[in-house]
């Protein structure tokens, strides 16, 4: 019998705890997948977040580390300058990466350190309920913004593949989404070439997924989608914002 | 070996870090403990050693949880403003069990205080100061030797437990030079065999399967059982290192003594002078002090409390926090005077010796 469908590898056969239609699941597996194909997986390091993904630490199958809030590419950078022969990737909400932890991702991208962030952005805090995130959209109603988000009160929302761009330092950025087969298809070919080039320790990549929380949004899975295409998209353009294998390297 | 070098207390616990086998060490500047951070930046990078200065205390300890998740020998330093940044990763680092060095220069609290020597720190550092039921091992040098001979204990006992280890100083003994006499360099073979106790549990190179591992550096227990059982661990770990580690000096302890006098640190320095002092006055006075303040010497103390003693007088820089130890171990027996100087500011001898007078 031919099998065509299975588990990664860099999987552990563990139930994954998230809600029906979340993307969390989708974006664990293309990580997966890709590290798998990579050959990565005996040299592979995570760091899991705080968050709905928190329980990322059981899922990866290799060696992992749960990160107080926000704080997760600190822990990389101390993984990584700890066994540099070993490859290191952050899995990250908006709330972790873009608001508690808006110093210690700047400053692992800015000193270019050779580890791969996932983030997953989803406009929400998505495990303690439903409250705004520093990516809620404009006009968006959370628990903590039942009125809808006020930029001239709160501002706008932070945009981190925009922000970190501005840096010289990281070698690749890229933001995908994950609302339907194609694009989750292309996702995975840019989540793999962040992981291509961790293995070759060329320095800090970063992938941003703008992705659905359809238990928090008050959506079924189908009308997040389309809600996240209409409104995530003007404010979150899928893009590459950089790519320093082009143009002959840096 | 041999050969004493002068150096300043920050340097020298450096060094000696270095000497013990640290290869990676993460902080942020902030005085009186600069010359650490400056030396590590000099020096780290002639033994292949990893220094980064960190944008943040924060980040400082949290690299140093990602490294020592890894097993490796690990080292920040900071002082009092700094320290109270790191309180969360030092919860996590000590929940999820890593061995860790973490160094105090104290200055003067609370806020941002002053950059004098002080002791406010001593609650902070022995009874919690991060979250949850957690313990610090905490080492209380007086002098740059003892500092410096302190950073390789410090590392044995992160080892030994898998348990942060917080080396208590204060800015007089991080500013002050005084001569050293180092250990020698662990050779490579030492290193490359703790590089290695650790990988029952830490992360490291995986090989495939049968014998891929998944290992879990983590402080997170979702369920209440599970994570009563892990805190009930922890509990039985810090009683062992209650009864194993508990380290204290005795000064001048004898029969003979009318009053015992229990200090720590810099305290405890300025105070052997007046004892020296009272001792060629014909008056005896014996000191206790505190090596580790956290396992404290409770017993050490209720012992030396004789029919002949009838005061106990303890010293510190603060308005009075190790104090309520010594009331702890003397249990309401005799009285315990108290003498504190704050904000930077140290006693003199002088002063310490008309206070053990007035106490006669
Ligand atoms: C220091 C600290 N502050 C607050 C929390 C509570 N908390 C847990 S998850 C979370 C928000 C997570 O949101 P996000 O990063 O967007 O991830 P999502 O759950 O949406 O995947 C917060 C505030 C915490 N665990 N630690
Ligand atoms: S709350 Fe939202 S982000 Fe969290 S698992 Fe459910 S759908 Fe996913």
């Amino acid at each position: 019998m031919e099998v065509i469908a299975q588990r990664p590898k860099s999987l552990r056969d563990i139930q994954f705890t998230y809600c029906p239609g979340c993307t969390h699941g989708i974006s664990h597996r293309l990580i997966a997948e890709s590290i798998d194909e990579l050959g990565l997986r005996n040299k592979m390091m995570g760091v899991a977040p705080v968050g709905c993904s928190v329980f990322a630490y059981k899922f990866f199958n290799f060696d992992m580390a749960e990160a107080a809030h926000g704080r997760a590419p600190a822990l990389a950078t101390g993984m990584k300058r700890a066994r540099p022969e070993m490859h290191v990737f952050t899995y990250q909400g908006d709330g972790d990466l873009a608001a508690i932890g808006t110093a210690e991702i700047i400053h692992a991208a800015n000193r270019g350190e050779h580890i791969s962030v996932f983030f997953v952005n989803n406009a929400i805090y998505g495990m303690t309920g439903g409250q705004m995130a520093p990516t809620t959209l404009p006009g968006m109603k959370t628990s903590t913004s039942p009125y809808g988000r006020d930029e001239k009160d709160i501002g706008y929302p932070i945009t981190a593949c925009e922000m970190l761009s501005s840096l010289k330092a990281p070698y690749f950025i890229e933001r995908v989404s994950l609302l339907s087969p194609k694009e989750i298809i292309k996702a995975k070919k840019v989540v793999k070439k962040s992981l291509q080039f961790n293995k070759e320790n060329r320095g800090f990549t970063f992938v941003e997924f703008v992705s659905t929380c359809p238990t928090n949004w008050g959506l079924d899975p189908i009308k997040a989608r389309d809600w996240a295409r209409e409104n995530m998209f003007p404010y979150f353009p899928v893009k590459n914002f950089r790519d320093k294998s082009l143009n002959g390297g840096e | 070996m041999g050969e004493k070098v002068l150096m300043k207390g920050n340097e020298a616990v450096a060094e000696a870090a270095i000497r013990a086998g640290c290869r990676l060490y993460f902080a942020y500047p902030i005085t009186p403990q600069s010359e650490l951070i400056e030396y590590m930046s000099r020096m780290m990078p002639k033994v292949n050693g990893t220094f980064v200065q960190a944008e943040s205390e924060i980040a400082a300890i949290n690299m140093v949880y990602g490294a020592a998740g890894c097993g490796k020998r690990v080292m920040t330093s900071s002082s009092s403003p700094g320290i109270s940044l790191k309180m969360e990763g030092i919860s996590y680092i000590a929940g999820a069990e890593l061995p860790a060095v973490i160094i105090n220069v104290q200055r003067g609290g609370p806020g941002l205080g002053d950059i004098q020597p002080a002791q406010g720190d001593y609650f902070q550092a022995t009874k919690g100061g991060g979250h949850g039921d957690y313990r610090l091992i905490v080492l209380a040098p007086s002098t740059v030797q003892e500092f410096a001979d302190m950073a390789g204990s410090a590392f044995e006992l992160a080892d030994k437990y898998r348990n942060p280890v917080m080396i208590l100083s204060d800015g007089l003994l991080g500013q002050m030079m005084e001569p050293v006499d180092f250990k020698p360099h662990k050779t490579e073979e030492e290193l490359e065999e703790l590089g290695k106790q650790h990988y029952d549990w830490c992360m490291h190179p995986n090989e495939d399967e049968p014998n891929h591992h998944h290992h879990e550096i983590n402080s997170l227990e979702i369920d209440p059982l599970v994570l009563e059982k892990h805190v009930i661990h922890l509990g039985e770990k810090y009683d062992e290192i209650e009864k194993n580690e508990i380290r204290y000096e005795e000064y001048n302890i004898s029969d003979d003594n009318d009053v015992l006098v229990v200090a720590f640190g810099t305290a405890a320095r300025i105070v052997k002078s007046a004892i020296d002092e009272l001792q060629e006055e014909g008056k005896s006075v014996g000191m206790i002090r505190p090596i580790t303040v956290w396992p404290y010497p409770y017993k050490a103390i209720a012992d030396r409390i004789t029919s002949k003693i009838k005061k106990v007088v303890v010293f510190e820089l603060n308005l009075g926090q190790m104090v309520e130890d010594v009331k702890l171990a003397v249990n309401g027996k005799i009285p315990v005077e108290f003498l504190g100087k704050v904000g930077g500011i140290l006693f003199t001898p002088e002063e310490a010796k008309t206070k053990i007078l007035e106490n006669i």
